[in-house]
């Protein structure tokens, strides 16, 4: 990294990718070193008991997979390149991305920094709070969705979701939600699934994931949910043409990642993990406390292990630098999500207690101006 | 008027002593009927009604007419009534044990919507009773909501479902109905001999070292761990100038499959040998590089099929092969056995640098391998050829070509640790992108699928890539040679088996599959003789493709006294 030929001597903190840090509790790692006899059918039932309870939610409906960033491309091969999608503004990359892959997204427009095809639902600030105008935003095929957000740390309420629900439901659009980080939501007045909204099923798939829920970030295991009421306008059930995309050009999760999987959803297993997302949602607490005492307006880290900093006036890219240079602190420039996250910047709250402590602590030191620069710009 | 969904439903024979053509009694008790849906039993084998007399060894196979309404799940009991005499043997009879069938497994067995087969979630036989639950798709009604998203015409395409999930379908329901038969699985090419202690301590250890601060590892390198990557390159590659950077570990060859045709898109043709394992035609059809199907043909429109059969020693003419943009090549050959010589794949070769093709190499089992045939397209020497280094406006400034063989400039190679350490399960497998090798433009192929890799793809398990590296240890790659050996001494058993039996048998020298030649004959007619006589499966030659009419894939992954008995079975069966 050119930061380290830099500034060989300093001692970087990463805060940047949100890779999970603590290590996986034992109860887990024990039961992928002995793998479980028939995890696979065992897993599907697990996820649905333990998510989808009273959702109607079978584990006939549940495809387990490496992940879901890989969920997402093939979510894309099954859609093909002749859907329009709408993603949020900022957004995770993977959306986008595999949408220009997969041939979705038209030609890239260098004024508007956007692909012409894909359509961008602004809510990165508060002036939106962080929600998606659904009344400003055209009929497209397919709507990302991820709640809580990743960059933005905002979880959707319920009453957000079920306009959303009823906006697919009125565009006869099909959601892709993803709640990767929905183990994080302390509000319990927000969802932790699109299908705790009243007809859901019919209008969404949900992609998720073990990575931030377990730290199986490179164990790699998530799953996907299929309703059999998700039907294309002919009248196909979804679930078919994804199982045919699951069998033909997958092979399925490693036997000994699922293993594990079930270990999680275990009762001892399923405590040690809320203890160790507990964990990181206190770093969040710190991290919060130290940038509102730097005056800054702070978003997130309430819901999600991530905060979303407002430097007003700002180009992230410069406040990324700026911050690496004064503190080295890894962060990620909001401009990385998409057009609608410029001015901001990713914090994320996986790291150790004392790297915590120590980037407070270098913060403070450095910014404690801060606040009163981007106060005196708004 | 929307349809009526129909599904079929075989049960189990009940076995009972005692008199012979005792009468049954067929009792329609209907359940969990939703609004609107009503259940009838139409009894399809035998053609009976109620009550009816089935005699004793009569498999009892029903329809079962599902009418629309919001969901449906109907039971049908069929209730033994033994003839009066028998009732004093009621104590004496004998059941058949419970069975019931993975529901995972019905629901792949949607096969085209137009046929309206609904799934059967479970089959259970107790209690005298034997009640099959069957539940349809949801049903289209004018209140049913779709949304008004197209489904992908590209999946519209695809005739049937994968046809490994189809061969499991077919095991599965005739285990149902002989619940009793020992059926042994030659069919789908999985392994069955246990990993070695050398690998599974390794993947032990390091799960344990994710509890431990200094062993947690979060997202890895998504081209793969270099350790990994480097004990690739040095075990497979040494001396043919491919190197750590090249390869891409991943979660196995299919996976990679897929990958590459979303790196290369819709917009290219491929040609593919005939027959061959499915994957590469079916992601090929989903990614829409194909026409539709071609009934008379089998074959899709816009794939080159380059027919490989013993007249042609199983290699192409590639004098008859159209052009294609990727040409799948597969050596050791599922489903055939064939391995490429030398020869034929500088041939292969040629032919790709002539026409300006890009040669997909899959050589999943080249550790099959008995004599000097090449283990990788990479052994191949190509004409002397060197692209100018530096000159590549899509290279960094420093990089350079390699001009060691130009060889690089026409092939991928994809490969598996599936087939030589039992990780059918575990998940791991490589995909060799070499630098050198360029789309047309001249930007490398190598840059585009690092940026699939890193956008549609998060990297294998650490867990399997440490399994993967203890793999390539010295003890571990010994191990896998033992486990190899076995297989391949299965192969031998069956080999011979068939030949003694007057069969003209193909493959089994450098492949763990046996390719049966049964001329004249429809190769799921003789699975389904198999199956139904020696309670083996195995897998019809069809399903690779219209050149594998008539031929029948043996696989030698199998406990050794299932290959045995299997093998007695077809000197019963065809002696």
């Amino acid at each position: 990294m050119e930061h380290a030929n830099k500034y060989p001597h300093a001692r970087l903190i990463r805060l940047g990718v949100g890779d999970t840090t603590q290590p996986i509790p034992q109860v887990i790692s024990s039961a992928m070193a002995e793998l479980v006899e028939n995890a696979m059918q065992a897993m599907r039932k697990a996820i649905a008991e333990t998510f989808y309870k009273n959702m109607d939610i079978t584990s006939n409906e549940i495809f387990v997979s490496d992940g879901a960033q890989c969920d997402i491309s093939r979510v894309q091969m099954l859609f093909g390149s002749n859907v329009s999608v709408a993603v949020q503004d900022p957004s995770f990359p993977a959306y986008v991305d595999s949408s220009v892959i997969i041939g979705q997204a038209g030609n890239y427009d260098e004024k508007k920094c956007k692909y012409k095809k894909i359509v961008y639902m602004s809510c990165g600030s508060s002036d939106n709070n962080f929600f998606p105008d659904l009344s400003k935003v055209p009929r497209t095929d397919v709507i990302f969705f991820c709640s809580p957000n990743n960059p933005t740390g905002h979880a959707a309420s319920k009453a957000e979701l079920e306009r959303l629900v009823d906006f697919a439901r009125h565009n006869g659009s099909i959601i892709v939600y993803d709640s990767a980080y929905a183990s994080y939501i302390s509000d319990h007045s927000c969802p932790k699934s699109i299908f705790e909204v009243p007809g859901a099923k019919e209008v969404a798939i949900e992609v998720s994931s073990f990575s931030k829920l377990a730290g199986f970030t490179g164990v790699r295991l998530g799953w996907t949910v299929v309703p059999k009421e998700l039907s294309y306008s002919n009248g196909f059930p979804v679930i078919h043409d994804y199982n045919r995309i699951v069998c033909t050009c997958f092979n399925g999760a490693s036997n000994i990642a699922q293993a594990g999987g079930l270990a999680c959803l275990s009762p001892q297993g399923y405590k040690a993990l809320r203890s160790t997302i507990s964990y990181y949602m206190d770093n969040a607490k710190i991290l919060v406390d130290t940038f509102t005492s730097l005056r800054l307006n702070v978003y997130g880290g309430k819901n999600a292990p991530y905060l979303w900093v407002h430097f007003p006036g700002s180009k992230s890219w410069d406040i990324f630098n700026e911050i690496l240079d004064k503190t080295h602190i890894l962060t990620v420039p909001g401009r990385g999500f998409g057009y609608g996250g410029e001015e901001f910047i990713r914090v994320s709250a996986f790291a150790s207690r004392e790297a915590i402590f120590e980037a407070s602590a270098r913060l403070k030191k450095h910014f404690h101006d801060i606040g009163y620069r981007y106060l005196l710009r708004r | 008027m929307s349809p009526v969904k129909v599904v079929s439903c075989s049960c189990p024979k009940p076995k009972l002593y005692g008199a012979q053509n005792r009468a049954f009694s067929i009792q329609h008790s209907a359940f969990n009927i939703e609004e609107g849906c009503k259940a009838s039993p139409v009894f399809r084998r035998p053609p009976i009604a109620s009550p009816l007399s089935v005699p004793q060894q009569q498999a009892l196979t029903f329809s079962l007419s599902l009418s629309p309404g919001k969901g449906c799940q109907s039971s049908i009991n069929l209730w033994l009534a033994p003839s009066p005499i028998l009732l004093l043997l009621l104590p004496l009879l004998s059941l058949v044990t419970p069975i019931s069938i993975s529901s995972q497994g019905a629901l792949s067995s949607f096969h085209s919507y137009s046929q309206s087969v609904a799934p059967i979630v479970a089959v259970r036989f107790k209690n005298g009773s034997i009640k099959c639950v069957a539940t349809p798709p949801a049903q289209q009604t004018t209140e049913a909501y779709t949304t008004k998203v197209s489904r992908n015409a590209n999946m519209g395409k695809l005739q049937a479902g994968y046809l490994f999930p189809e061969i499991a379908r077919r095991r599965a329901a005739h285990m149902v109905k002989y619940p009793d038969a020992k059926v042994i699985s030659l069919g789908i090419g999985d392994t069955t001999e246990p990993i070695p202690e050398v690998i599974t301590s390794a993947m032990a250890e390091r799960a344990h070292g994710l509890s431990t601060l200094g062993g947690y590892s979060g997202y890895g390198a998504e081209q793969g761990e270099k350790p990994l990557r480097a004990a690739i390159a040095s075990t497979f590659y040494e001396g043919l100038g491919i190197e750590e950077g090249d390869i891409f570990v991943s979660d196995g060859a299919k996976c990679d499959i897929a990958r590459l045709q979303m790196l290369f898109g819709s917009h290219v043709t491929m040609a593919v040998q005939d027959p061959s394992y499915p994957a590469y035609v079916d992601s090929s059809v989903i990614m829409g590089q194909t026409g539709v199907y071609q009934k008379d043909g089998e074959k899709y429109g816009k794939i080159e099929y380059m027919r490989c059969s013993p007249e042609n020693g199983f290699f192409p003419d590639l004098s008859a092969v159209g052009w294609a943009e990727i040409i799948f090549f597969c050596s050791p050959n599922n489903p055939t056995g064939a391995a490429a010589t030398r020869e034929q794949l500088t041939k292969l070769v040629q032919f790709a640098k002539e026409n300006g093709s890009i040669i997909v190499y899959d050589s999943a089992y080249a550790m099959y391998i008995s004599d000097d045939s090449p283990r990788s397209i990479f052994e191949i020497p190509g004409a002397k050829e060197v692209e100018s280094s530096g000159m590549n406006p899509w290279l960094a400034e420093g990089e350079a070509f390699s001009s060691w063989s130009p060889m690089f400039s026409v092939a991928i190679e994809t490969s598996s640790f599936s087939k030589y350490a039992g990780f059918t399960g575990v998940r791991l497998g490589w995909t060799v992108v070499p630098k050198e090798l360029l789309f047309s433009d001249g930007f490398p192929v190598a840059k585009d699928f690092n940026r699939i890799v890193c956008t549609c793809f998060n990297g294998a398990s650490n867990i399997s890539q440490a399994g993967g590296l203890a793999c390539l240890s010295p003890e571990g790659l010994k191990a896998m040679k033992q486990v190899i050996g076995f297989y391949k001494e299965n192969t031998d058993i069956i080999v011979d088996t068939f030949k003694s039996l007057g069969f003209n048998v193909y493959g089994g020298t450098n492949a763990p599959y046996v390719w049966v030649h049964f001329p004249g004959r429809s190769s799921w007619d003789v699975f389904s003789e198999i199956l139904e006589k020696t309670h083996v499966v195995t897998t019809p030659g069809s399903g690779f493709g219209p050149g594998g009419e008539g031929f029948v894939r043996v696989s030698a992954f199998g406990h050794r006294e299932n290959i045995l008995e299997a093998c007695r079975r077809f000197k019963q069966l065809y002696k």
